[in-house]
């Protein structure tokens, strides 16, 4: 059966999930998956992966370079697909390999299957409020797949990790200024708390920082209006110009659910609304309302999430 | 510095799509268009950079004979000419076939320095700026929130997961811009004026193969109706109960 190659990240407590997902992903077209890690502490974490995982040893990273190393793993291996995770990086990497490969690109994608001699994929447009089905005949399937949609792969352990150097490249990583400790990004994030110009005025969403602090694993999303209101970063914007997530909890306070903020965040799995007018469209895709003022109902959510999650 | 700014002519973002007759593509009535919201970042960067060291901002793109509306208005922020890859089915190229056709014009141009966008908002790839990159052989850094070109090199920092990351080329190179990088201007009178004699080519673009093919497009299955469960603080213990017990995400 031919090859897949992954791109597989892992951070301290091992892989990350969405290489997980995307190793799971891989293994429902073919049994013959040829991971390839990159980084510090990849040949641990590569071992916990079983089989014959490709470990590429280096400090620089660069993201050329790395695409250089993993076009020529897909090519050594005669493989037919490449994959990756749609993180950061993987968003940033999979173009280059695609390219480097004369082939086309699918990213964020929602679905894939073999469909005869060719591959089957299915991703989102327009921030997700079209889904496209579309059929790969490039000479191989490059795709970034989507977190929280794909099944994550066990992990046998027991990987005989196979290093070679990585190659270097022409865009060359000379810092990372870290995110402060433990802060999560809104797109990887199981649970996401937003806020939106209910909220009047930029300290007012204390009120949604303490609701997500709560909740222990959400990171604070906003809408359009506040981050062009200059009260939050656009890293954390959610909708058609910032990010679309779907985590299993979106909680929406004070937005009132414009088009673009609804194709970014209309996949969660389950979406609260917190707001005061009942007519407001969030309320069209929201699970669960509470019509009323965010500044009486949120500091109560807090303390009924914080009861609950100490309670276990 | 000879500088190009990559553009894509997309539906605006308020657009509510609907599936047209062939059940492969948007319908086309009534779609108003826009440049892509990100481009305008990558269009006011290379205007930035030419204010900076000097040069010339060409915008290029692949579209419609229309897309001369969208490029003009480039041109009347401060670029000083446009080129339209004319393909009237621009809409059905896939990444590759997108990216090979810019990549050519790019190097026959002789630029030293690409900026687009980090996504165009309408197929929402987020693909062709390191495609180009890659086929040129070139350096490339996506999701600028910093640019900083010195003397054939550029500094550039990357909104990332784990952070910000900082990255260091040598030109010539592609750089993908994200909202943070700027605030784009808007044309004056002036402009606009002055737009009106600057040069506007249209060249048909090339054909590349395609190797994605649409074969069925679909509005996404309604959500199930919810419920609201109440108003008020007092509502909040119901919520949270269906959160728990029905939902059981909490």
């Amino acid at each position: 059966m031919s090859a897949i190659v992954v791109y597989v990240e892992h951070q301290e407590s091992g892989i990350k999930r969405a290489s997980l997902e995307a190793l799971g992903a891989a293994r429902t077209v073919s049994d013959n998956v040829v991971p390839v890690l990159s980084g510090a502490g990849a040949s641990e974490a590569a071992a916990a992966l079983g089989g014959a995982p490709v470990v590429l040893t280096g400090d620089a990273f660069s993201p050329d370079g790395l695409a250089a190393d993993l076009a020529a793993v897909v090519k050594e291996n005669d493989a037919k697909a490449f994959l990756a995770s749609a993180t950061s990086t993987g968003k940033d990497v999979a173009p280059r390999v695609a390219a480097m490969l004369d082939s086309t690109v699918f990213t964020d994608c929602t679905g894939i299957r073999a469909d005869g001699d060719a591959y089957a994929i299915v991703r989102p447009w327009l921030a997700g409020k079209m889904i496209a089905t579309l059929r790969c005949t490039a000479p191989v399937l490059c795709a970034t797949l989507r977190r929280n949609v794909f099944e994550p792969a066990d992990v046998p352990g027991g990987g005989a990790p196979a290093e070679r150097p990585a190659s270097a490249g022409k865009t060359v990583m000379s810092a990372l200024e870290a995110k402060e400790g433990g802060k999560l990004d809104v797109g990887e994030a199981p649970v996401v708390v937003s806020g939106g110009r209910g909220l009047k005025e930029a300290d007012n969403f204390g009120i949604v920082e303490e609701l997500a602090a709560a909740f222990g694993n959400a990171a604070v999303g906003a809408s359009r209006a506040v981050v062009d209101a200059g009260w939050r970063p656009h890293a954390e914007q959610v909708g058609q110009t910032g990010k679309t997530v779907a985590p299993q909890l979106y909680v929406a306070v004070g937005i009132s659910g414009a088009i673009q903020h609804l194709a970014g965040m209309k996949t969660s799995k389950v979406i609260v609304a917190i707001n005061k007018d009942a007519d407001a469209p969030i309320f069209k895709v929201a699970d669960y309302g509470i019509v009323g003022d965010a500044f009486e109902v949120v500091p109560a959510l807090t303390e009924a999430v914080k009861k609950v999650r100490a309670e276990g | 510095m000879n500088i190009v700014a990559c553009v894509k002519r997309v539906p605006v973002t308020t657009l509510q799509p609907k599936v047209a007759a062939d059940g492969k593509s948007i319908d086309p009535t009534g779609v108003e268009f826009m440049i892509s919201f990100y481009d305008e970042i990558a269009v006011e960067e290379a205007i930035r950079t030419k204010e900076k060291v000097g040069g010339e901002v060409t915008v290029l793109t692949i579209g419609p004979s229309a897309a001369a509306k969208e490029v003009r208005e480039c041109l009347a922020k401060g670029a000083d000419k446009g080129i339209i890859l004319t393909d009237e089915n621009s809409n059905v190229r896939d990444c590759h076939a997108t990216a090979r056709a810019l990549a050519d014009k790019v190097k026959e141009l002789g630029a030293e320095l690409v900026f687009t966008g980090k996504v165009a908002t309408d197929r929402d790839n987020a693909a062709v700026g390191p495609m180009v990159a890659a086929m040129l052989g070139w350096a490339c850094v996506t999701d600028a929130t910093e640019v900083e070109v010195d003397g054939g090199k550029a500094t550039v920092k990357r909104e990332a997961e784990g952070g910000v990351e900082v990255y260091t080329c040598d030109l010539p190179a592609v750089i993908t811009c994200q909202k943070d990088l700027n605030e784009p201007r808007y044309a004056g009178l002036k402009g606009i004026m002055a737009a009106k004699k600057k040069p506007l080519e249209e060249v048909p673009c090339p054909d590349v193969p395609n190797q994605a093919e649409v074969v069925g497009l679909e509005l996404p299955p309604p959500r199930p109706e919810g419920r609201i469960v109440g108003s008020g603080a007092d509502a909040v213990p119901a919520l949270v109960d269906a959160l728990r017990n029905e939902a059981k995400v909490l």
